[in-house]
């Protein structure tokens, strides 16, 4: 007995110095992160090479989109309306690839619902046009602006003749189509703004692996973009995969829904883009949640997560190809492709809620109690 | 020497040890609740949730709203009282019950350090914890003494190797040792430690981290049972304490282990403990140094005795229960929890309930958010005694709705220490034909992979 426990004080002293000697010498030695993933990296080239340039370009279509009103507002004929659709359905694709990043100023001004929230609600718009008082500024009047409200303003008016008919003999119309389009440039250029200024350097330094640390918590709103918005939003909803009944008119864009499928195409390349790290702009890829899986699968000997849900987001991209342009027609036509659509998306779902979380080590929630 | 039972019982020892840990036991357990005071806790876990999971047999402890803050204060101040041995048996009785009224409420908080402190509360209130250096026994000179029965405080030496003893054996699996699973999932996400940061994504690291921790759990007990080792083996425990709480959220419980692990040093060191006390707090602690020796009446003694020896035969013996269960523990978690598993594994989950009216086919999806809170959603996913019980919430809730010929189905995903996540829950069952108990539950799919060892 005696003989025993020696051996297990040494062994116990041993692993003692070891872990207060460690402090010192080995990262002394090391010129850091030769071999562990760099995080810092990670933050930088989403934000410069990826959220900040989406912004941007972002910002210069909802410009477009306010140039066009007021220039079509104030003198309304057929070149300007056809100009102002135009740039519509130009921000509708480019805020595709901006949704998905709910962090910062557009998290506190709550950007993706005022931008996006729909189906609009037609006859809450119709009678503030009739009105001609609101305040777009409220919670309560998501429905009633954005994308959705300029869908609705520009597309569900009849032919465009008669559209631009209404504009030009009606002044409530105007004064409400300035209106939105005015207020989705001022929200775009708060938040572009906001990571042109400071909140870049705030994102990046946040390496802290902690729940409110930047990697954390961009990934909890990543992959809840992915569930609620991408799949719910865009498929789900409208194919009835929550209630057994479809629901066309749920569709993304439902007044011009010759773009949906598109839209939904934009949005899952854009979200695939992110996960490779590749650059917004130009060829370029950087680091991304791909090589940090990658890493991590490396140590771990598990499965290979990275290339699981590469495969799943390819599979969703190619399910797509089978689904018309016009998603409301598919599923007023043929509902079974959009449910199929659902079942795709929702293995990426699991994918990354369930494996990419866990192989991250990053809690699904924010409660920060004691675990044991 | 055979060991002689009577002659055991007979055997008296300081009370000093018992009287130290008292004191420490109480005032780390008033911190734990102002700290859990403090970081909203309450409101978050236990009033803010709609719904709460309670434990099997106890759906009865049911949550009282704003009153749970009267629950904390009376276990907060009973804790107090137990520190300064003020009305003893009654406080430690209020603390027990208090303290375990809360954990019941919900099983999504249950900690094994929790249920540990649970059930040395429950023993506490068979001590003679009280006889010396509190104000019972200042007070009243009839009810101090300064000797006890060895067994009082062998009794929480006793319940402390059992926690350590049996948290090692179940770190004798596959998983643990061989692919030093979930450390390496763990770890890693550490990157962030000053100077430690790179050194936890070294594999090695996470194999010494997992073998040294299985034998600390195994040996410890005995290195500090064993006089010559028991310096080495404090300072150990120190360091092992101090690195999890480094390493892990794990709150108070390495404080309340490391101060816990003082009872096994010699009367000799807690008399010097409570005499510096007793200085810095100016009195005089010879008041207690009386010689008496505390002595059980007889009934009582043996009702006592009794007591905590069925007490240390259900420890003993709980953590076993799961052998009773067909189908890997880490899967199915029959038999998991009251075991000393103590961060043994990475799980998680995701569960979408869908609610289908059996005779028109109707169905729609649930949110689970509109009932639970992340915490209890994320607890829930991959727990079946949890689903079993949501599934019979949902039933109640859209029943109430006007909902009519409810199934409740579950499509049901878990990914357990790195493995790739696989179905877990049938999806084809109809929850609501099963209803939660002790016996193995067949809507549970087999795991697809082995994991060896206890």
């Amino acid at each position: 007995m005696i003989k025993f426990s020696r051996l297990f004080i040494v062994f116990a002293l041993i692993f003692a110095a070891c872990s207060s000697e460690d402090d010192g010498t080995e990262t002394g030695g090391e010129t850091g992160g030769t071999d562990s993933f760099d995080r810092g990296a990670m933050l930088i080239n989403w934000a410069d090479n990826i959220i900040v340039p989406a912004y941007n370009n972002m910002a210069a279509k909802t410009q477009n989109v306010e140039t066009a009103a007021t220039a079509f507002t104030a003198a309304p004929d057929a070149a300007g309306f056809q100009q102002l659709r135009e740039a519509y359905v130009d921000a509708y694709k480019s805020f595709q690839s901006v949704s998905m990043f709910q962090v910062g100023k557009a998290e506190e001004i709550n950007y993706r619902s005022y931008l996006n929230t729909y189906p609009a609600n037609t006859s809450n718009i119709d009678s503030k046009i009739s009105s001609g008082s609101f305040n777009l500024e409220l919670p309560s009047s998501f429905a009633e602006q954005g994308l959705p409200a300029l869908d609705y303003l520009l597309f569900g008016m009849g032919t465009s003749e008669e559209t631009v008919a209404l504009y030009s003999s009606n002044e409530n119309y105007r004064s409400y189509l300035n209106a939105v389009a005015l207020r989705m440039n001022s929200l775009t250029a708060e938040v572009s703004n906001s990571w042109n200024g400071d909140y870049r350097d705030t994102f990046v330094s946040n390496t802290s692996s902690s729940s409110t640390g930047s990697v954390d918590k961009f990934t909890n709103d990543y992959v809840m973009y992915f569930e609620k918005i991408l799949r719910s939003g865009k498929i789900g909803f409208p194919a009835g995969a929550f209630t057994g009944t479809a629901s066309p008119s749920n569709v993304e864009a439902r007044f011009n829904a010759e773009i949906s499928r598109e839209l939904y195409l934009e949005a899952v390349q854009s979200f695939e883009d992110f996960f490779y790290g590749r650059h917004f702009s130009g060829n370029g890829t950087g680091s991304s949640y791909k090589q940090y899986l990658e890493y991590l699968d490396s140590i771990k000997d598990g499965a290979d997560l990275a290339g699981l849900i590469e495969n799943q987001l390819d599979a969703i991209q190619s399910q797509s190809s089978s689904l018309e342009t016009n998603l409301k027609s598919q599923v007023e036509k043929d509902n079974t492709k959009m449910l199929e659509a659902y079942d795709e998306l929702q293995k990426a779902v699991i994918l990354l809620k369930v494996d990419m979380m866990q192989a991250l080590s990053i809690s699904v929630d924010y409660v920060d109690s004691d675990g044991d | 020497m055979p060991f002689s039972a009577n002659k055991y019982l007979k055997k008296y020892t300081e009370a000093a040890p018992l009287a130290a840990f008292r004191l420490f036991f109480g005032l780390m357990m008033f911190a734990s609740i102002a700290r859990f005071w403090a970081n909203g806790w309450i409101e978050k876990l236990y009033i803010a949730p709609k719904f709460f999971f309670s434990y099997y047999g106890f759906e009865w402890v049911q949550p009282i709203g704003e009153y749970t803050y009267l629950i904390f204060v009376i276990c907060g101040l009973s804790a107090l009282a137990v520190a300064a041995g003020f009305k003893y048996r009654l406080s430690i009785i209020l603390f027990f019950l208090s303290f375990t009224y809360i954990e019941l409420l919900d099983k999504t908080t249950y900690l094994n350090h929790y249920y540990f402190i649970s059930i040395l509360s429950f023993l506490m209130i068979f001590l003679p914890a009280n006889v010396y250096f509190s104000i019972d026994a200042w007070r009243d000179k009839g009810k101090s003494f300064q000797k006890v029965p060895a067994w009082c405080v062998d009794s929480i030496k006793l319940l402390l190797a059992i926690v350590y003893f049996y948290a090692g054996l179940a770190k004798l699996n596959s998983d643990w040792l061989l692919r030093a699973m979930p450390l390496k999932i763990w770890l890693p996400s550490k990157y962030d430690l000053p100077g430690l940061g790179d050194l936890m994504q070294q594999e090695w690291l996470h194999y010494a981290f997992s073998w040294s921790g299985m034998l600390y759990d195994l040996f410890i007990p005995f290195l500090l049972l064993w006089r010559r080792t028991r310096f080495a083996a404090f300072i150990m425990v120190i360091i092992f304490h101090v690195l999890t709480r480094v390493l892990f959220p794990i709150g108070m419980f390495p404080y309340i282990m490391i101060v816990s692990a003082l009872i096994f040093f010699s009367a000799k060191q807690h008399h010097r403990i409570l005499n510096f006390i007793a200085e810095l707090f100016k009195f005089d602690k010879s008041r207690f140094d009386t010689s008496e020796v505390y002595q059980f009446p007889d009934v009582t003694g043996r009702i006592v005795r009794t007591v905590v020896v069925l007490f240390f035969a259900i420890q003993l013996l709980l953590p076993w229960r799961y052998l009773a269960y067909p189908g890997e523990l880490f899967w199915t978690e029959e038999g998991f929890r009251f075991s000393w598993r103590v961060m043994l594994m990475e799980k998680a989950g995701y569960a979408q309930f869908k609610v289908v009216d059996g005779k028109t086919g109707n169905r729609f999806y649930v949110n689970n958010s509109d009932f639970l809170t992340p915490f209890q959603e994320k607890q829930m996913s991959f727990q079946p005694d949890f689903i079993l019980q949501y599934a019979k919430f949902l039933e109640e809730h859209f029943r109430k709705d006007g909902h009519q010929n409810i199934e409740i189905y579950v499509e049901n995903y878990v990914a357990l220490n790195g493995r790739k996540s696989a179905p877990y829950i049938d999806p084809d069952v109809n929850l609501l034909n099963f209803a939660d108990s002790f016996e193995h539950k067949e809507i549970i799919l087999p795991f697809q992979d082995e994991i060896k060892g206890l």
